[in-house]
């Protein structure tokens, strides 16, 4: 037992010292965090949880919502109309999205290049 | 240079697709299949279209020629929809191609885009009939009072023709997007996955499906994770894994009962709470779950390692293959550019003894177990010289980069190779790059 006790002390670091040196040492995962979180002091505690996944969820383009579009209308009825941004939004808001702003969706007549 | 496989190297063979630099989103390959032969090599794109390559049957013969794969058959599979009462886009893009085992003269495949999955039939026309008694050879209609003798029509020889027909189209089953299609090895029925549900099809029967999964909970707020992944035994019929977004597998058995919410079996490897991080659960997500094609093992695929299990054990991983460890000090900006949530595939060799995925920069990986050896071979123009043998490259992580190698910094994260696929039978592989497709043989002595 004692034996063993000195091989211990001569070929490994102490518990203590080990602990030392890993405090020191931050895993890379871990400094990535932080610097995330310097950038974007609001984020979330919790990423994996709901508001990512029902991001996923819910990819798809949100174009034209007729219940956005009468609220809307009915907020600007005396303000000027304001001229759509060509930005693919989530929420139309109050934003009237035109037809000039949708961007066209043709279903492909090109054949495609690696057949050429 | 030795690679996998003992002395194995790997040379270019054939590259598809557009040389120019400005790429058009449809022409975007999303996934690559072979057939069960290795004969056909289907793939997907962004503009819903699917292109078809055959083996060169001419080649078969000739080893160093064996990997020349020409168009066979192009169609277009889905169209964009627009789901008027959710004001929602449905994309054309195809995210999964699965082949039927052939039957008879025809090839049958499955091909779904988010929301709907049909079955294509590929057929063959080399005859036609000539020498009609009511009709011209342009088709016109004789006039009857001109005929006076009668004859039988007889089938000609006639130049290939690859028809390309939608026989089945099974749709209106789901409500989040589609993101796996499996045939089941009974070759009756196949199962379908979106983010909470999980179907499953006969072939047959267009206007109804089973649900077999269903991890929607009753409140929203409380999801916790999604299915993103799905696949059926290569053997059992009544069995079927599917992986989530956390990092599990979880292995069901279709006799317990019909809906197979509890699993038969579930495969985690426990974290160490100490090293958790912010990007702890993103980067565990598995993107892919492929079972060897002995059925006895399972690979997955997650951000930065591909993961192999066995079927008998539960508890952690019988194999771990870092993909690309020198990316877990750069979290920080993949997350902020979206590439911690790009989604790479895997695969097997046909006798499970070496596997694949893509990486960035164009890299590919390859694994073999049973050498423990691995290699990082790159898809380019630069290395396309016919027969020219890929040399390995090398990724300096940190301090000094030694000739020939590339630092993490200079990689380029646009040029991803999600999709790769390896003939069943023989060594051969299609990696696909954004949209670009190569294909590889090993090198032949």
């Amino acid at each position: 037992m004692s034996g063993d006790n000195e091989e211990t002390q001569t070929t490994e670091n102490t518990p203590a010292d080990e602990k030392q040196a890993q405090d020191k040492v931050i895993s890379p995962e871990k400094s990535e965090e932080a610097k995330l979180k310097a950038r974007y002091p609001n984020l979330g505690n919790k990423p994996g949880g709901s508001d990512l996944l029902r991001k996923r969820l819910q990819k798809g383009q949100k174009y034209f919502d007729s219940g956005d579009y009468n609220m809307a209308k009915a907020k600007i009825k005396n303000k000027q109309l304001p001229t759509a941004a060509p930005e693919k939004t989530e929420i139309t808001g109050d934003h009237i999205p035109t037809p000039q702003d949708l961007p066209q969706r043709k279903p492909s007549l090109v054949a495609s290049k690696l057949a050429g | 240079m030795a690679g996998p496989g003992g002395d194995m190297q790997w040379c270019f063979s054939q590259v598809k697709g557009a040389i120019d630099d400005d790429v058009a989103e449809a022409d975007i390959i999303s996934t690559v299949e072979f057939n069960h032969t290795g004969e056909l090599l289907a793939t997907g794109d962004k503009g819903g279209r699917v292109v078809i390559f055959q083996q060169e049957i001419e080649n078969k013969n000739l080893p160093q020629f064996r990997s020349e794969y020409n168009v066979y058959s192009t169609f277009q599979s889905h169209e964009p929809e627009f789901d008027y009462l959710k004001s929602l886009e449905i994309e054309e893009k195809i995210n999964k191609i699965r082949w039927l085992p052939q039957k008879n003269a025809a090839q049958f495949l499955l091909s779904t885009n988010d929301k709907t999955i049909k079955l294509w039939k590929i057929s063959e026309r080399d005859k036609r009939p000539e020498g009609y008694n009511l009709k011209e050879e342009d088709g016109r209609y004789k006039d009857p009072n001109t005929i006076t003798s009668l004859r039988v029509p007889v089938l000609i020889p006639m130049d290939l023709m690859v028809e390309a027909s939608p026989r089945r189209v099974f749709a209106n089953a789901h409500t989040y997007h589609i993101n796996s299609i499996s045939v089941n090895s009974d070759d009756e029925t196949y199962l379908s996955a979106d983010d909470l549900r999980i179907n499953l099809w006969h072939l047959e029967i267009t206007d109804r499906s089973f649900n077999i999964v269903d991890i929607k909970p009753a409140n929203m707020e409380e999801l916790t994770e999604v299915i993103t992944a799905a696949e059926f035994h290569p053997h059992q019929c009544n069995t079927f894994v599917y992986s989530s977004s956390k990092g599990t597998l979880r292995l069901c058995d279709m006799r317990a009962s019909a809906l197979c919410d509890k699993h038969s079996k579930l495969f985690e490897e426990p974290e160490d709470p100490s090293n958790r991080s912010f990007f702890s659960e993103i980067i565990s997500s598995i993107s892919d779950v492929k079972f060897s094609h002995n059925g006895r093992y399972m690979m997955t695929r997650d951000y930065l390692s591909v993961k192999i299990w066995d079927l008998n054990m539960e508890n952690r991983p019988v194999e771990t293959y870092q993909v690309h460890e020198y990316l877990r000090s750069k979290l920080c900006s993949l997350y902020e550019n979206d590439c911690i949530f790009d989604k790479f595939e895997c695969c097997w060799n046909g006798n499970d003894s070496v596997v694949m995925t893509g990486s960035y920069n164009n890299f590919f990986r390859m694994f073999d177990r049973g050498q423990r050896r691995d290699v990082t071979l790159e898809a380019s123009r630069e290395n396309s010289k016919p027969m020219q043998v890929l040399k390995p490259r090398k990724v300096c992580a940190g301090g000094k980069r030694k000739k020939d190698e590339i630092s993490v910094d200079s990689l380029d994260f646009n040029k991803k190779i999600l999709h790769t696929a390896w003939h069943p039978q023989d060594n051969i592989i299609a990696v696909a790059t954004t949209n670009n497709l190569y294909i590889f043989q090993d090198k032949v002595n």
